[in-house]
């Protein structure tokens, strides 16, 4: 429909709707990488990172998550002041670990910590993309193992949220050993009858996915996480042929049986909540 | 010898491969096929033998041996079969109170379509779990390539060794040499960066003893290996299994450095 006063011009102030009055600044947007669609930084947090058109998970940093999931300031951080060091004089390794704590604000690739989620007492560990891409030395793996140890001494169900490129090959083989180290915590946790449930995000691969990420009684995934053994470029380039869309996503896993449910942010929450509440033994 | 030097001798044409260390070790050895799930993984070979007379369960990478028997065996790196058929000889083992024995020969975990499908990450990780807590004496010894979780799926044991020129790393030199610095060609660097030969693994503590070799005859080496594995099984046979395992669970609890330790 077209407007009468569409070639009308306006008169006066008023008859223009009014004086403009513009904000200074302006929140850039960006665009969805699934869709396109443009969306500010605060929409985004608004909306838990997930795009409102076509319902794209961001990735999110450790802090907004345990935001997200833990009841109100019920989070007790646990380890928090552990560091990694150039254990094998690796080259450039103390600039990497320098810039990701810079850039993550954080200390290491993971929080652990003590926390309630609706009312129910666990211990939670979340990896963080922003610290050398979630990738296991030995500060992950060690702080991965206390978290298990501790809930396995306090009788605790553990719920992991995994995110990570692998193994930190800046330490050598002590970065594959924690995920033997990690596996054995997990294992004396799951004998003593207590639960463990999983959360893969965006991307959870190599190192971590062949240990503790595949290891829960629970695994949820995120809609659309990347979750593999091995990186997509590099079975390319192994078997020489492009791989099929959605190859190696939390949906394909799904549905070759990997992965118990998946999970979106907007019931994220209230499906752990349930499933914790499930596992509640009585009295 | 430099580290890329070992890395040459480990991957040697011509080298003995798990199928000669069978053949030369134990004795009476009869093959065993399948995971029970899904197939037969050429790259593992699984079954049991006798070592000096005593019955154990032998768990063998296999890269195979001509270029037939190789596309047969993909090369060594096994599909998520092979380790689910390791698991179910390794769970055999532990209900006939048979020691286990894993010899290590892989690339890595095979990077395949299937695969993935298959769940390698899964089959590697209950691979990892299972054995911690593994109701039996296990020793690996790695008699070429350690390929990152690919090998260590077969080397989560009581004691883990390397033959002289074996390695052990978590990335292949070429892989660390094109993702740190985009150039495949550094693997000489990124070899001595990685550590990854059997002397420093050693000094790392994450193995307890190098066989020694002598060139390309390999039976002093077979003889020494197999009176280790028997001194290592007997030293076992009359360890509480719960002291066992928790000896197992620091083995590998004590890995790694950190600051501020808590």
């Amino acid at each position: 429909m077209i407007p009468k006063n569409l070639f009308k011009k306006a008169n006066n102030e008023l008859e223009n709707g009014g004086r403009q009055v513009y904000e200074e600044f302006v929140e850039i947007t960006q665009p969805c990488p699934k869709c396109g669609f443009e969306l500010t930084a605060t929409e985004l947090k608004d909306n838990r990172e997930v795009c409102f058109k076509c319902g794209h998970h961001f990735r999110m940093n450790a802090r907004q998550r345990i935001e997200l999931i833990a009841d109100d300031d019920s989070f007790k951080e646990l380890y928090a002041g552990m560091e990694s060091e150039n254990i094998l004089s690796f080259p450039d390794y103390d600039e990497k670990l320098r810039a990701s704590k810079a850039k993550s604000g954080e200390n290491e690739g993971v929080i652990v910590g003590e926390a309630t989620v609706g009312g129910h007492k666990c211990v939670i560990f979340v990896m963080d993309s922003q610290f050398m891409m979630g990738s296991m030395g030995s500060v992950v793996g060690e702080k991965v193992t206390l978290a298990f140890e501790y809930a396995t001494e306090k009788k605790l169900p553990v719920l992991g949220f995994t995110v990570s490129g692998g193994a930190r090959m800046q330490e050598g083989i002590l970065s594959l050993m924690q995920m033997a180290k990690t596996s054995a915590a997990v294992k004396l946790h799951s004998d003593a009858g207590l639960l463990y449930i999983t959360v893969l995000t965006d991307p959870t691969t190599g190192g971590v996915s062949a240990s503790f990420a595949m290891e829960g009684d629970i695994i949820l995934a995120e809609p659309g996480a990347l979750i593999c053994f091995a990186g997509p470029r590099v079975i390319e380039q192994t078997i020489r042929k492009k791989l099929p869309k959605g190859f190696q996503t939390a949906e394909f896993l799904l549905e070759h049986g990997f992965v118990d449910a998946i999970a979106p942010r907007n019931i994220q929450k209230e499906m752990l909540v349930n499933l914790l509440a499930l596992h509640e033994k009585e009295g | 010898m430099g580290a890329y030097d070992r890395v040459q001798a480990a991957r040697a044409k011509g080298r003995p491969t798990s199928i000669d260390y069978i053949n030369n070790i134990f004795t009476n050895f009869q093959e065993l096929h399948g995971d029970r799930r899904y197939g037969d993984d050429g790259a593992i070979i699984g079954g049991i033998g006798r070592l000096m007379g005593e019955p154990v369960t032998i768990i063998a990478q296999e890269k195979g041996q001509n270029t037939k028997d190789k596309v047969a065996r993909n090369f060594g790196s096994p599909n998520p079969e092979g380790y689910r058929k390791a698991l179910r000889l390794m769970k055999q083992a532990e209900k006939f109170h048979r020691p286990v024995v894993c010899l290590v020969d892989t690339s890595g975990a095979y990077p395949g379509l299937g695969a993935e499908e298959r769940g390698q990450a899964q089959a590697i990780a209950e691979n990892l779990m299972e054995m911690m807590t593994l109701r039996t004496p296990v020793i690996s010894v790695l008699v070429g390539e350690g390929g990152s979780g690919g090998a260590l799926a077969l080397a989560v044991s009581d004691e883990v060794w390397m033959m002289e020129n074996s390695i052990y790393s978590v990335i292949s030199p070429e892989g660390c040499a094109s993702i740190l610095w985009r150039d495949a060609r550094k693997v000489k660097e990124a070899s001595e960066c990685l550590r990854l030969t059997a002397e420093d693994l050693l000094s790392l503590g994450v193995i307890e003893r190098i066989i020694p070799e002598s060139g390309k005859d390999f039976s002093n080496a077979y003889m020494n290996l197999q009176t280790w594995l028997k001194k290592a099984i007997d030293d076992r046979r009359d360890v509480d299994i719960d002291e066992l395992l928790a000896k197992r669970y620091e083995r590998f609890r004590k890995f790694g450095r950190v600051s501020n330790e808590v």
